[in-house]
């Protein structure tokens, strides 16, 4: 089985769906014959051509708002937003429009696009080239929201979303765009939306991570592991659906979780993750359910390793919860 | 004070010419021989105020006047009951397109079956006109279990599959770019001889997707026809506080995007330019955007009250003498294509079907409960599952 990193995966699959299904079509900014500024449609346009493997103008709110009117009309757009600092651009065109058309249609419009975007800090970007915006999105109903971590999860995951009709936010965490490698099946294969994936079973902790944030999990995981602490990592994979079922099977058997992201604290996924354990695990939790994120500023260039969440901190997060 | 008909303006007739009527108009054979700057800057014309032709109209005939008439007719009659409906606390909200059903449906006439329409707020008159059944339409306007949406917008926001009839939001001009991505997609699918009609008013082409969507037509070459309904109001906002533009439709020249500005209270003029650009559309010609100078004569919507902002002297003139039914009635009486007594026969008509339908749906009641959960996704996730069931 090959080795690939995500930008393969996301390349492969999209390369694979474009093969299988003539309607689907890729968008952006720098998509075609530059094949993305992080390469991640190369290649495409000399297979595909220049009328599936669309190099757009440089307008957010045109790319997603092109991209909504083909899926009306039939076709399976994928848009690309360089970096998902600037997707408010189309911000209205994907909260007001794109999310509320089968709705508002009473189902008559189904509007089955999916977003791709590189999401998360921790490559010298600063504000604008690092931010993780995945709350404002699990807000917006009619959106489901899918953050994988690895290539292989990666590749089955957005084979899923594009075959799936409804529309998607599908982040990618570019920090380990290159960096995370794992095998991936040559051939086709789909992962299902909505399920987390048990990354390292354990029994006295659980850490709950997705996208960039589940390699740091797992260091710290292994660190609390040298030191006698048993921690189970589950990487969650799709933030819109979320998996319950397989966050309370872990909770009610460790009774203590900590949940980590890159995006700012305060109204985080984390603060949602919190609110729907408690509500159902109660009398399983041994202690207060604590969070290691970003902070409440924005995202900064100098000083961005202070900001994000590292193992040190995730490992003195899961001390604190044991001994409380 | 009001600008007496037909006089020449001093300056410009732009979007900033709120009292002022079509002027400069001439007939087709010089509009369209004129270079896409003049005719941003003039206005085509078929018919005067008084419904005399000024122009070639060697292609009309009584099936197609009538059509026109007809359907001008149809939407005022059903938008007057609607707003009557209003007033009496029966429907929560009305926008009616009183003294703008030349423009509603001079373009849906030029329309094909296969074309799609992406609205704004005043086209459900296009809808209608194409074929979205009137017991649809009212259903969608009490939000009934018949609405096809499911009561889940505001009135005069229709949707119809049937006939390509897309359902808008309340947002200004987001729509427009959908309208070009239907046109590439149209063409990316293959299906030549077809094109979309993306509609705006004046208001939306000071919002960013407006410049965003002419940006992509013309780079796309999209088969896209733009139809901007200038009735010269956005709620209070007059033209010359939109656009210190002279005209709206000489926007789309810095885009790329071929200009046509019509009379849009002649019926003629409207439909003839809608389906030159249409056609140029379907045949793989590009993208046209066509702006139709006419007039609010009413309010913006059944919740606005525009005597507080605008001196409706200037609405009375439009009113009375700039009236497109009236206009088209005269010509349609000078061939003979019109009875004495046959308007106002068609006219009752039509309002007996209206109450009719209206009588019908009123009695509908709402949505079931638990369809409120419906449509969010393809299939609800484990999370609406769960609130469905608490609501009971």
């Amino acid at each position: 089985m090959p080795v690939m990193n995500i930008i393969q995966a996301v390349n492969d699959a999209l390369r694979l769906q474009m093969r299988a299904e003539p309607k689907t079509v890729v968008l952006g900014e720098d998509v075609g014959k530059f094949g993305g500024v992080f390469r991640a449609t190369s290649g495409l346009h000399e297979e595909f051509g220049a009328e599936r493997v669309i190099d757009t103008p440089l307008a957010e709110a045109g790319i997603i708002g092109t991209a909504i009117g083909m899926a009306l009309y039939g076709l399976r757009p994928v848009p690309e937003i360089q970096f998902s600092d600037f997707i408010y651009p189309a911000f209205d065109q994907i909260v007001n429009e794109l999310a509320k058309f089968r709705y508002r249609s009473g189902g008559q419009y189904p509007c089955p696009v999916v977003i791709r975007t590189p999401v998360g800090g921790g490559i010298r970007g600063g504000h604008y080239h690092s931010q993780s915006p995945e709350t404002l999105f699990i807000h917006t109903p009619g959106l489901k929201v899918v953050a994988p971590s690895n290539p292989y999860d990666t590749k089955g995951l957005l084979l899923s979303c594009l075959r799936q009709n409804d529309p998607v936010l599908f982040m990618e965490p570019k920090r380990i765009y290159r960096a995370s490698k794992n095998e991936v099946p040559e051939g086709d294969y789909t992962l299902e939306i909505g399920k987390l994936n048990v990354v390292r079973p354990g029994t006295q902790v659980t850490l709950i991570a997705w996208s960039g944030m589940v390699s740091i999990a797992e260091e710290a995981a292994i660190k609390a592991d040298a030191a006698g602490i048993s921690v189970e990592v589950l990487d969650l994979r799709s933030l819109m659906p979320f998996d319950i079922v397989g966050i309370l099977a872990s909770v009610t058997k460790t009774g203590r979780v900590v949940i980590v992201h890159e995006a700012p604290r305060t109204c985080g996924f984390g603060a949602e993750l919190i609110a729907s354990i408690q509500e159902r695990a109660m009398e399983h939790l041994e202690a207060p359910i604590s969070r290691v994120c970003g902070f409440d500023t924005p995202f900064p260039y100098t000083l961005e390793h202070e900001y994000m969440p590292n193992a040190d901190r995730v490992l003195g997060a899961i001390r604190q919860t044991l001994e409380w | 004070m009001v600008a007496p008909l037909g006089a020449t303006p001093g300056v410009a007739p732009g979007a900033a010419a709120d009292a002022r009527g079509p002027s400069n108009g001439h007939g087709a054979a010089g509009y369209f021989a004129d270079d896409d700057e003049t005719r941003a800057r003039g206005l085509y014309r078929l018919l005067d105020e008084h419904g005399a032709p000024v122009g070639d109209l060697s292609w009309l005939d009584r099936a197609l006047a009538r059509r026109l008439y007809d359907g001008m007719l149809t939407i005022r009659v059903t938008d007057a009951r609607m707003m009557a409906l209003q007033r009496q606390g029966r429907i929560g909200f009305y926008g009616e397109a009183m003294g703008q059903e030349a423009a509603v449906v001079g373009s849906a006439a030029a329309s094909l079956p296969d074309d799609w329409i992406i609205p704004a707020l005043r086209e459900a008159g296009v809808g209608l006109f194409r074929g979205m059944p009137l017991d649809s339409y009212l259903a969608q306007i009490f939000g009934n279990a018949r609405d096809p949406s499911k009561g889940r917008q505001m009135p005069c926001h229709p949707c119809d599959r049937a006939t390509n009839y897309v359902v808008m939001s309340s947002c200004v001009s987001t729509q427009i770019p959908h309208a070009v991505g239907v046109a590439m997609g149209m063409r990316l699918a293959g299906d030549a001889g077809r094109c979309a009609f993306g509609y705006m008013g004046d208001g939306g082409t000071s919002a960013g997707d407006f410049h965003v969507a002419l940006n992509f037509a013309g780079v796309m070459r999209a088969p896209v026809v733009l139809i901007c309904q200038n009735n010269q109001w956005a709620i209070s906002t007059p033209g010359k506080l939109q656009t210190a533009a002279d005209t709206i439709a000489l926007k789309a020249l810095g885009y790329g995007v071929p200009p046509m500005r019509a009379d849009g209270n002649d019926v003629l003029a409207v439909y003839d330019a809608c389906r030159r650009a249409a056609e140029r559309a379907r045949a793989g010609g590009g993208p046209t955007f066509i702006e139709l100078l006419t007039y609010r004569v009413s309010a913006h919507s059944s919740s606005d009250d525009p005597s507080r902002y605008r001196d409706e002297a200037v609405t009375e003139v439009w009113r009375t003498q700039r009236d497109p039914l009236v206009r088209m009635q005269r010509l349609l009486e000078a061939r003979g294509w019109l009875g004495a007594g046959e308007s106002e026969q068609l006219a009752a008509t039509i309002e007996a079907r209206v109450r009719e339908v209206i009588a019908a749906q009123e009695q509908v009641g709402p949505p079931p409960r638990s369809s409120l959960f419906d449509d969010v996704f393809e299939q609800p996730t484990w999370l609406l599952l769960e609130q469905r069931a608490a609501l009971g």
